[in-house]
């Protein structure tokens, strides 16, 4: 064969003489790893790509390995958190990207399961992913992940995203039926508003057995042969879980609360100097603090204290706790300020209060809708008025006063 | 749920004792112990705890329980009076 001659590249195509393993310099050599002086042979080769790689594919962090069943690999996950896992927990609950926490529906094992092992279906919200494979360490168990577009299971269950169509949907397309040799799904609880069992018997012969409410309590309900205590079967809504949720309230307030100091501005500029600088800035602080006062009474008060509130209705709370929050802005940062400007400024907090408040019954677990629709019939119209007779009294008092 | 409470007599849950099969399944899935099984029949022990989440309606296999389901939040329900019951999606970044 003739010897081809090739215009070498700067920097040495040609292999060097030192390792022996160099191909018949016939085309450039490009350098395999890094460049410069070691053209080949650099460290040595790490481990062969595992055969679960898949290309354009990049494995989740929470993967471990796989298990290998009739149905195919299925992914193992990790029962402890990592790093991202905090950070992820953290940034869904300040509301950040807080509709793109989705996991890839489908089959997932935790442990060695086989094909006794029960089967957990969840949610593809990573969050009660999450939740859930935490509390699995040591157990051997199938997670059907459903795709409720990354919703969690009590809300998708509300949605019909978590519903007895997706259930069965995959389950066939994960091929359960191969992978376990029993009928049963372990469901949430919370997913019954959506579920109806009979309806997945029926399509793909699992039964549905009802799991417990929480993801803590899902070892000890295995370990009882799938029976739940009564308390494991009601919605509970402690301190913490009221807390963790106010962030996200908060910061779903950026919107209205932009309207909110613009009309602040606006009607504290309103005066007989009318626009002049002077007595504008002083007076849009107060009232801003005032507003600052309502939130914080409507949006952490009364989800901190809601057992304590007097009242049922949450528009009523907000009232309360509105009412309280301006008395002690003003009693700390206005101690100077008019009869008509307090009356003013109490009213705006009150009004914003409430409304926060009322708006905290869709976090909740234990408000009915009919509950809610009569209270806010009562009480918008309650709202809109303080708030209109905030404004008037704010501007009238600039006149008085 | 003792300690929370809503507002009393407003829920649409009605249970209907002569189609009652005495299966207990609305025991099992209500989240608020509204259901206990007295004599191989439901009945209905706490009618104010009762928060229209429709799972005992939607599991009923006789259909003795009925309820509007619904999700009590404010911002949903101020969106179906806005944009009505179709467009108003809870969710789309506003709520749960």
């Amino acid at each position: 064969m003739a010897r081809i001659e090739v215009p070498q590249e700067p920097g040495g195509g040609i292999p060097k003489e030192a390792c022996g393993c160099a191909p018949p310099p016939v085309f450039p050599v490009i350098p395999p790893c890094g460049s410069g002086d070691s053209p080949c042979c650099g460290p040595p080769a790490g481990a062969r790509s595992s055969p679960y790689e898949r290309p354009g594919y990049r494995l989740c962090r929470f993967v471990e390995g796989f298990v290998d069943t009739p149905a195919g690999p299925v992914p193992r996950v990790a029962t402890r958190w990592d790093r991202s896992d905090v950070w992820i927990t953290l940034a869904a609950r300040i509301g950040i990207r807080r509709n793109r926490y989705r996991i890839a529906p489908g089959l997932y094992a935790v442990g060695a399961p086989d094909a006794d092992a029960p089967v957990l279906v969840t949610a593809n919200y990573r969050l009660s992913f999450n939740a859930l494979r935490r509390e699995l360490a040591g157990l051997n168990v199938w997670i059907l992940v459903l795709d409720t577009r990354g919703i969690n299971v009590w809300c998708a269950a509300g949605k019909g995203t978590f519903d007895s169509r997706e259930i069965i949907r995959q389950v066939n397309l994960s091929g359960l039926g191969k992978v376990v040799s029993h009928l049963k799904l372990i469901l949430p609880q919370l997913s019954a508003p959506g579920v109806d069992a009979a309806e997945v018997k029926q399509a793909c012969g699992f039964k549905a057995v009802w799991g417990p409410i929480r993801a803590t309590d899902i070892a000890r309900f295995l370990v009882a042969g799938m029976k739940a205590e009564p308390p494991m079967r009601r919605a509970s809504f402690t301190l913490a879980e009221r807390l963790v949720l106010v962030p996200v309230e908060v910061t779903l307030l950026r919107k209205p609360t932009l309207w909110m100091v613009l009309s602040i501005f606006l009607l504290s500029g309103i005066g007989p100097h009318l626009f002049a600088p002077n007595p504008t800035w002083p007076r849009a602080l107060q009232a801003l603090a005032a507003y600052g006062a309502g939130v914080v009474s409507g949006a952490l008060l009364v989800p901190a204290l809601l057992p304590w509130i007097p009242g049922k209705a949450f528009a009523l709370k907000g009232a309360l706790t509105g009412l309280a929050g301006g008395a002690a802005m003003l009693w700390l940062f206005a101690r100077s300020l008019g009869s008509l400007e307090c009356f003013a400024l109490l009213m705006l907090s009150m009004a914003v209060s409430s409304y926060l408040a009322m708006n905290f019954t869709g976090a909740t677990p234990f408000t009915s809708p009919s509950g809610v629709e009569k209270e806010m019939r009562r009480a918008i119209p309650l709202q809109a008025g303080a708030l209109i007779l905030a404004g008037t009294a704010w501007v009238g008092s600039a006149y008085l006063g | 749920m003792e300690t929370f409470r809503y507002l009393a007599g407003v829920t649409t849950l009605r249970l209907d004792e002569t189609a009652c099969t005495g299966c207990g399944t609305c025991t099992l899935v209500c989240p608020h112990g509204v259901f206990r099984l007295d004599h191989r029949k439901a009945a209905i022990v706490d009618r104010d705890g009762c928060m229209e989440c429709g799972a005992c309606a939607k599991n009923c296999p006789s259909r003795a329980v009925a309820v509007t389901p619904g999700v009590g939040c404010a911002s949903y329900i101020i969106q179906t009076w806005i944009k009505g019951k179709a467009a108003a999606a809870c969710g789309g970044g506003d709520c749960c």
